[in-house]
């Protein structure tokens, strides 16, 4: 059931889709039917796997910036009182403005290139990992606390064995919006000027009227995403063994 | 290396403490005021009253987890400072989550960043697992012990510290009655030679323990004269004192909660 719900699932999106196209009987230059885009799909895949791979290596890359980033700034305001007043204003105004706007700037200052798609995606997830990880660090329990003032702890060993860990489950959740949020990043940053990668090819795509591959690589931006969602869900389950599961497993 | 030696590295001197409380304030609300207590070396001594009273209040000033005031003294026999020399033992069992039983026992040292820096700590937490009947569960996570069971990988962390003064936060209240009785029996012969304070909320609980027993009322909070018990601990429910005992404080309690009230 586990592997059949999935399927049963993408089948069903599918069929939906077909019937849509039936119903509205689009021309396939508005919405092309499933088959035209696995067509599309097979005859164009070296292309299309091609500028896949660019777009995955920004998001991977993103994910990895703005996580050491975030939870660096979230231990320094956890660690230092006086650094949270500093920091907080630096990490709201990092989301007072919208990402999109900034996407031309980054683009002007980082190039065409990957590095301004990586600094959008770092960007767009910096935030959510920032201010989950930091919740958690100021909600360790206080018993543990009080505990660990009696075991004469210092600060330092207080952050690294009560409060880091305690705080883990938060990081987590922080992390896996931020897989879910990274592809937005690395999209738009090639929308606005690029030469490769998905966002580049359904620009190029729709140029040229060509949307069964603009659908097909949508199609594959898709499949990376919740493939990488996936991937890091279960990574993240598999080291909090420790956490209960509060929601009935048959429910 | 003789076992003993292994298993109580420090030499256990008991050591009584005196608390004088001249004023503790929160807010505007004066909760001691010239209060005296003082616990005997290797005593224990229980603290009774109605909840909100300021049992644990007291308990948390001398574990030092209350700013102190300038006019509250804690004096120990020996004369040296009680900070650091006090275990402290809560209502939750405090068992970290995302370590092993046998990682929660030691605890203590890698708080102190001192991991294998302890002598024997690793042997010890063994032994201290095994007297209180979890070696089978060493290295579970806590999560898979039941209630009883987790206070008791409690008290032996407790031990594990080592220390003269045990202080202990109504820390068989939320067990069922019969792990209740089977874990004071514990309590008592393990943490023979310390001096204990325990707060608690049941009064069989201290008279099966506690060497004195004192009752908590009105605010700010006044002291009347403990009740002492003799003889051996733990004291057997159906010793005269237990019973006689029994009705005597449960009289003082419910005095002390029409004062409260």
């Amino acid at each position: 059931m586990v592997l059949l719900r999935p399927l049963i699932i993408f089948v069903g999106l599918l069929l939906v889709w077909q019937i849509i196209v039936w119903i509205t009987a689009s021309p396939p230059y508005i919405l092309p039917s499933p088959d035209l885009v696995a067509k599309a799909l097979v005859a164009r895949s070296d292309i299309i796997f091609g500028h896949a791979g660019t777009t995955l290596a920004e998001i991977i890359l993103g994910l990895l910036c703005g996580t050491i980033l975030g939870t660096v700034s979230a231990l320094i305001m956890g660690y230092f009182r006086p650094a949270q007043r500093w920091l907080m204003p630096v990490l709201v105004t990092s989301q007072a403005i919208p990402v999109f706007a900034l996407a031309p700037v980054l683009a002007l200052w980082f190039g065409y290139g990957m590095a301004s798609k990586v600094a959008m995606a770092t960007l767009i997830i910096y935030f959510p990992v920032t201010a989950a990880f930091y919740d958690g660090l100021r909600q360790t329990e206080p018993g543990y606390l009080d505990l660990a003032r009696t075991m004469n702890a210092t600060r330092w060993t207080i952050l690294r064995h009560l409060r880091i860990p305690a705080a883990l489950p938060s990081f987590a959740s922080g992390l896996r919006v931020a897989t879910a949020v990274a592809p937005i990043g690395a999209i738009v940053g090639e929308w606005v000027g690029s030469s490769s990668g998905l966002g580049y090819l359904m620009m190029d795509a729709n140029g040229r009227m060509q949307i069964d591959v603009m659908f097909a690589a949508l199609f594959v931006l898709a499949v990376m995403a919740i493939v990488l969602y996936f991937a890091v869900d279960a990574t993240l389950k598999r080291a909090l063994v420790w956490l209960p599961e509060t929601q009935p497993s048959h429910d | 290396m003789a076992k003993s030696e292994i298993f109580h590295p420090s030499e256990l001197n008991p050591v009584s403490v005196t608390v004088r409380a001249g004023h503790l304030a929160f807010e505007s609300d004066i909760l001691f005021e010239n209060l005296n207590i003082s616990l005997d070396a290797g005593k224990w001594t229980c603290l009774l009253g109605p909840s909100g009273v300021g049992k644990t209040t007291l308990l948390r000033l001398i574990a030092g987890l209350i700013p102190r005031a300038t006019d509250v003294s804690i004096e120990c026999s020996d004369s040296n400072e009680l900070a650091g020399r006090a275990a402290y033992m809560a209502q939750q069992d405090l068992l970290l989550p995302w370590l092993s039983v046998l990682d929660n026992i030691d605890l203590g040292a890698r708080l102190r960043g001192t991991v294998g820096i302890e002598r024997h700590a690793r042997e010890r937490a063994r032994h201290l697992l095994d007297r209180v009947g979890l070696s089978a569960n060493a290295d579970d996570l806590p999560n898979k012990l039941s209630g009883g069971m987790r206070q008791r990988a409690a008290l032996a962390r407790t031990l594990m510290e080592d220390r003269p003064v045990v202080l202990m936060d109504e820390p068989f209240s939320a067990l069922d009655a019969i792990t209740r009785v089977r874990l004071q029996d514990m309590a008592a012969e393990l943490l023979s030679g310390r001096t204990v304070l325990l707060v608690t909320h049941d009064p069989l609980e201290a008279l099966r323990l506690g060497d004195s027993i004192y009752v908590l009322s009105g605010r700010p909070v006044s002291l009347a004269k403990p009740l002492e018990l003799s003889g051996a601990t733990p004291r057997d429910l159906h010793d005269l004192q237990v019973l006689e005992g029994q009705a005597d404080l449960l009289d003082r309690l419910a005095h002390a909660d029409e004062r409260q009230a």
